[in-house]
């Protein structure tokens, strides 16, 4: 049995959410070993044979893999993963878009989105906006799964001293092109990996209301999200929507702002381990699911919150 | 240029669902069935690429029992101008579901196929990424915005960094995210129409598909409910609450 793991990274970064699939991958067991594919990726060849429990780091550096374009990542995996047993990756949106091509190419079912392991061939995910929760068995010969990071301890970034090779291999399927993109540029945290998240919902009424938001997050060092009807209003870009749909969150904290607490965004932030709610509407189904509650107005509420929670961190 | 669009049935986007008590599955008994809300940003989509002269036929498929052909209905109604529902009671999983629709674009030769990213009962978000590798497509996932460019498709999609735009060589698929458009309902006299369209009915065996479930749900449980918790009263209370009680700040 062994693994491979497909690394996340961004700007030059491993990212964390690679990490978690790490751990996920030690909860199957077997051996690791991690695939970096990109274009100048040395750097998180490095950071990822220093991340526990890696045996061997594989690196594709290319201009075909420079986008992550799925079309040609996909036949990368496909190649590279020959006699693996599991193939992982992050369920973020390179790990969604490509791998059930890599599973469609093997002829094998994905597991998508696993919140747990149960044993190398049985995992658990949830359904139905996470309210149902599924545990399923796979009897394909290679387990192609998605994870969802959240649900996995990172392993620790330091402390592996795994070998590095590079794979002599460029795939282009010349099928697709990238053409543009248009990144966020923020220092704040990682939405997804953030420890403290504040979003904020439709009742924020409109993109320059998030200010508020983003003052109570200087003096959190927090992430900022949002509903989806706020991004739909266009408050806020489609990259910062919480919930089934889009990204899901389990900070440490979670202030929801003028949200109503749809299913939909339950799913994304359900499992967070404190919740604040501030809603001026008492029966808002978003204190059902809140530690604490506050029913107030967000105008009042929010800027008070600054001067408070200046004064104590 | 031919579209096809691949609709699914599933419970409706308001219902939350129950865990039947035995942990077989969820009671989809007397609960409100509809189209796959990305189902129908996809029609709404295919529909607008025919209003604009770009497209010039709309097929609209499905898997699934008899009754869905209601959503085909509703898909017709939309403004497809024929449907294919592939019949069966099975539980099509991904892989499969993929295979089918395979078997439908090698004899449709569609120039475009549009569908949800994810279907909101199962969350795979798998279904397109397979079908296109099946059929050798490229694909664009997640899209917000879709034009159609000669022997091209420029797609800009929804990436978790922000926004990157893609040009795939048709035929493509493409699988909807929200943003993409805001799907129509169905004018009564549309509704009507829709009932006299071509529905054509087919089974997994004419299209050569042998449905074998790789995955096997060995149970379906509640998940963990939250502690209830408690309204403070104001900011203050709020701050030293997180501060001594919950200790997150
Ligand atoms: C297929 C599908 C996928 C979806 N995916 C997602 C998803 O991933 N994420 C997501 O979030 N949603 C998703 N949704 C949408 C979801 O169903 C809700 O429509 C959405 O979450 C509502 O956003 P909201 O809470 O900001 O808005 P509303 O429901 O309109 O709530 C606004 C809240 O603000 C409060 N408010 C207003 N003014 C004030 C004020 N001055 N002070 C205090 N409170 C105030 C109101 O009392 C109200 O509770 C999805 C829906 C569908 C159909
Ligand atoms: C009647 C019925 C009952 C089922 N019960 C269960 C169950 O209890 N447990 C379980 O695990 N699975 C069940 N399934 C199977 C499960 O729904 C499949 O996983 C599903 O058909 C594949 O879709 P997905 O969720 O992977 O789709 P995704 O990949 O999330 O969907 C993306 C898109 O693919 C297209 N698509 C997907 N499926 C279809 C389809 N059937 N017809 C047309 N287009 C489609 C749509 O455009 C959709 O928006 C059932 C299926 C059916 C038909």
């Amino acid at each position: 049995m062994s693994t491979l793991v497909i690394a996340d990274h961004n700007k030059g970064e491993l990212t964390g959410s690679t990490l978690s699939v790490i751990a996920a991958a030690k909860a199957i067991g077997g051996d690791i070993d991690v695939l970096v594919a990109g274009k100048d990726i040395g750097g998180v060849a490095e950071q990822a044979a220093k991340a526990d429990g890696v045996n061997k780091v594989l690196t594709a550096d290319n201009d075909a893999y420079g986008h992550d374009l799925a079309e040609n990542l996909s036949l990368l995996i496909a190649e590279v993963g020959k006699g693996y047993s599991h193939l992982l990756a992050s369920a973020g949106t390179v790990g969604k878009d490509t791998m059930p091509r890599v599973a469609a190419m093997l002829d094998v079912a994905q597991v998508s989105d696993i919140i747990g392991v149960q044993s190398e061939d049985t995992f658990v995910r949830p359904i139905y906006a996470g309210n149902a929760i599924a545990t399923v068995q796979s009897s394909d010969s290679v387990k192609v799964i998605t994870v969802r990071t959240t649900s996995f301890d990172p392993v620790a970034a330091e402390g592996g001293s795994a070998s590095v090779e590079s794979v002599d291999s460029a795939h282009d399927a010349g099928l697709s092109e990238f053409v543009s993109e248009e990144l966020a540029e923020s220092d704040r945290p990682d939405l997804a990996a953030a420890d403290v998240v504040i979003s904020g919902g439709r009742g924020m009424q409109n993109g320059e209301n998030f200010k508020m938001l983003e003052s109570v997050a200087d003096v959190l060092g927090a992430a900022i999200g949002a509903s989806r009807a706020a991004v739909d209003a266009g408050f806020v870009p489609n990259d910062m929507q919480v919930g089934q749909t889009g990204k899901i969150v389990a900070p440490n904290l979670y202030i929801a702002v003028g949200i109503s607490g749809a299913i939909q965004h339950l799913a994304g932030m359900g499992d967070s381990k404190v919740i604040v709610a501030i809603n001026k509407d008492e029966d808002a189904p978003i204190f059902q699911v809140a530690d604490y509650g506050l029913v107030a107005d967000l105008f009042e509420a929010v800027p008070q919150l600054e001067e408070e929670l200046k004064k104590v961190v | 240029m031919k579209v096809l669009v691949a609709v699914k049935r599933v419970i409706d986007y308001n219902v939350k669902v129950r865990v039947k008590p035995d942990n077989t599955g969820v009671d989809l008994s007397n609960v409100k069935m509809a189209m796959n809300p990305f189902c129908e940003i996809a029609v709404e989509e295919a529909v607008r690429l025919k209003e604009k002269g770009v497209a010039t036929e709309i097929v609209a498929v499905t898997i699934g029992p008899k009754v869905s052909q209601e959503q085909l209905r509703t898909a017709l109604a939309l403004g497809a101008d024929r449907a294919i529902q592939v019949e069966t009671d099975e539980d099509v999983q991904s892989l499969d579901a993929a295979k089918m629709l395979k078997a439908v674009v090698d004899k449709e030769e569609p120039n475009l196929v549009i569908m949800g990213k994810q279907s909101i009962d199962t969350d795979n978000n798998q279904t397109g990424q397979m079908l296109a590798q099946l059929a050798g497509m490229p694909q664009g996932t997640f899209a917000s915005e879709v034009e159609v460019e000669g022997e091209k498709v420029k797609v800009t999609r929804e990436i978790d960094g922000g926004l990157m735009t893609v040009s795939l060589k048709l035929p493509a698929v493409v699988t909807t995210d929200l943003r993409l458009n805001e799907p129509r309902y169905a004018s009564l006299p549309n509704i009507m129409k829709a009932k006299k369209k071509p529905l054509e009915t087919v089974s997994p065996a004419d299209l050569g598909i042998d449905v074998t479930p790789r995955l096997k749900t060995l149970k379906v449980e509640e998940p963990q409910p939250r502690q209830p918790g408690i309204k403070v009263e104001s900011v203050e209370e709020l701050v030293d609450k997180l501060k001594n009680e919950a200790k997150v700040i």
